[in-house]
């Protein structure tokens, strides 16, 4: 079975259909609502058999290159320091088909926003790739 | 310790079970737990019946009552008294659980799941590490998977196409990941030949051997070698031996299906000494049989389709065999496949600087990073040989 990773941002994607304050300026209570539906989808993942790992990743990013021999590892903002693309987590899912994943980025998307609103944010879906090779020759 | 003897009890045990009176999701579980007891305890102390052991700690689990020592020797006792079953019992208790997990209500993955371990005896962590997927996520997937055959009757009327779908996919899963997996579903699948005269199981079969002959040159110091650079003296002649004699068997009954034609044309491969002495006359005969099985090849089994095209090109010429792939184009979601075909063929035309586009475009869209890592280095080798005329790339 195919895995997936159901990619959430913090920035980056196309725009939203409605755009919504940073959650620090949401109602306590919405962030509540949206933080247990979070929860709910590991759950609902589990419960079907479907879950392989779910992780959240600070705001913090950094860009690091070996710097030569000799050298320091050289640091970076990256080209675009507020606006460039940031991933939040990810749902890592192992399911029957893409459609079953596109299924469930369309769900992970429909969390609830300020006032319990759908948040309509996008997902990024990304094929895992397996290491072995197909059966067929 | 023999672990695939104790595999091998799994399913008779649970359908001794299911003949007491047990229901199928508790007597399964059970013979798990009794399993993994098992692979822990025996090394250790290895028991006098190691049937009537499994049953006994698989009764107890199911009953989940504590019981003195003395009241467990006494059913261990008993459970000695009953014959040993023979072969065909076996098999048919094998026959009856494949056909109970290989049911059409579940998806094909979980039918999987479920068959490896209620039949073939695998642990829930073997097949989860066989799937990629965390114990928890398996042993739930499982749990489900019984769930849904909750109402289903044992003596239910089965379809032994669904249970041959099964057991291919587990073969071809176990291909993927774990050659376990494979000899898994070959195990399997000889059990089902013993209590079956369906040809399509014993093409299934010969299938499995005639494929399975060629994994030791088929991946090699973690490089896939393609068929035709494969080294043949890594193919297990024996097994090729076995799986002609088993699919003659089957084509003498005259009701062909499709794994008996596959089965043929990975027998035409195998039977060439050389790559160059490979028969693609008689290989692209087979192909057109198995095009003929469906009534519209190009939307119902357009693998198929592509994987003609290889023949085509190598009968007809290359050109042909382009033709043959963009029949299927629009229809394969499986883009890597359609430009790795495409990049073969265009090779083959000597169009080097298209191929190599095309090969580099296939190991953008492949998913496994084995076969991405042959197709980028065709990619290159292709590339080279084109920019300074050489054709060769080998």
């Amino acid at each position: 079975m195919p895995k997936y990773l159901l990619l959430k941002h913090y920035r980056g994607g196309p725009e939203l259909p409605t755009p919504v304050p940073p959650m620090p300026e949401w109602d306590p209570a919405d962030i509540e609502a949206h933080l247990a539906f979070l929860g709910h989808v590991n759950d609902l993942l589990k419960e079907n058999g479907e879950y392989v790992d779910a992780q959240g990743l600070s705001m913090d990013q950094e860009w690091i290159r070996y710097g030569g021999p000799g050298a320091a590892p050289v640091r970076s903002d990256g080209p675009h320091p507020e606006t460039g693309d940031l991933v939040a987590g990810w749902y890592a899912i192992d399911v029957d088909s893409y459609e079953r994943a596109v299924e469930l980025a369309a769900y992970v998307s429909s969390e609830p926003g300020p006032g319990g609103k759908p948040l309509y944010e996008w997902i990024q879906i990304r094929q895992i790739m397996e290491a072995p090779p197909s059966y067929a020759e | 310790m023999d672990e695939g003897l104790l595999r091998a009890l799994v399913p008779q045990v649970v359908t001794a079970l299911l003949r007491r009176g047990a229901d199928f999701a508790a007597a399964e579980d059970a013979v798990q737990e009794a399993l993994i007891d098992a692979l822990r305890t025996w090394p250790g102390s290895p028991p006098r019946n190691p049937r009537a052991w499994l049953t006994t700690a698989a009764v107890h689990r199911l009953t989940d009552a504590v019981r003195s020592d003395a009241a467990r020797r006494n059913r261990e006792e008993r459970v000695d008294d009953e014959p040993e079953p023979g072969p065909t019992e076996q098999a048919d208790d094998t026959l009856l659980l494949l056909f109970l997990c290989a049911s059409p209500e579940l998806s094909p993955a979980s039918a999987v799941a479920l068959t490896l371990r209620a039949v073939a005896g695998l642990t829930t962590r073997q097949v989860a590490d066989a799937f990629l997927v965390p114990e928890g996520t398996m042993a739930q997937r499982i749990s489900r998977a019984k769930a849904a055959l909750r109402d289903r009757r044992l003596d239910a009327p089965a379809d032994v196409a669904v249970v041959l779908h099964v057991l291919h996919l587990a073969y071809a899963t176990g291909h993927v990941s774990d050659d376990q997996l494979a000899r898994e579903a070959i195990r399997l699948t000889r059990q089902l030949v013993l209590a079956s005269s369906e040809p399509e199981v014993r093409g299934l079969l010969a299938l499995m051997l005639l494929h399975h002959a060629r994994h030791r040159a088929r991946v090699v110091d973690g490089r896939v070698v393609p068929l035709d650079e494969q080294d043949r003296m890594r193919w297990d002649h024996a097994q090729i031996a076995e799986g002609v004699a088993i699919l003659q068997g089957a084509l003498a009954a005259g009701r062909r299906g499709r794994f008996q034609v596959e089965a043929a044309i990975a027998a035409l491969h195998d039977d060439a000494a050389t790559a160059a002495e490979t028969d693609w006359p008689q290989v692209l005969a087979w192909y057109d049989e198995l095009v003929g099985l469906t009534r519209d090849a190009v939307r119902d089994d357009p693998a198929a389709v592509l994987s003609r095209a290889v023949a085509v090109g190598h009968v007809l010429g290359a050109s042909a065999g382009l033709l043959e792939v963009e029949r299927v184009e629009p229809v394969l979601r499986d883009r890597w496949k359609v430009l790795a075909v495409q990049a073969y063929l265009l090779r083959m035309a000597g169009d080097l600087p298209e191929a190599a586009a095309a090969y580099a475009r296939a190991a953008e869209r492949c998913p496994s990073t084995l076969e991405r890592d042959h197709l980028v280095r065709q990619a290159a080798l292709v590339r080279a040989a084109g920019s300074t005329g050489r054709v060769n790339d080998r």
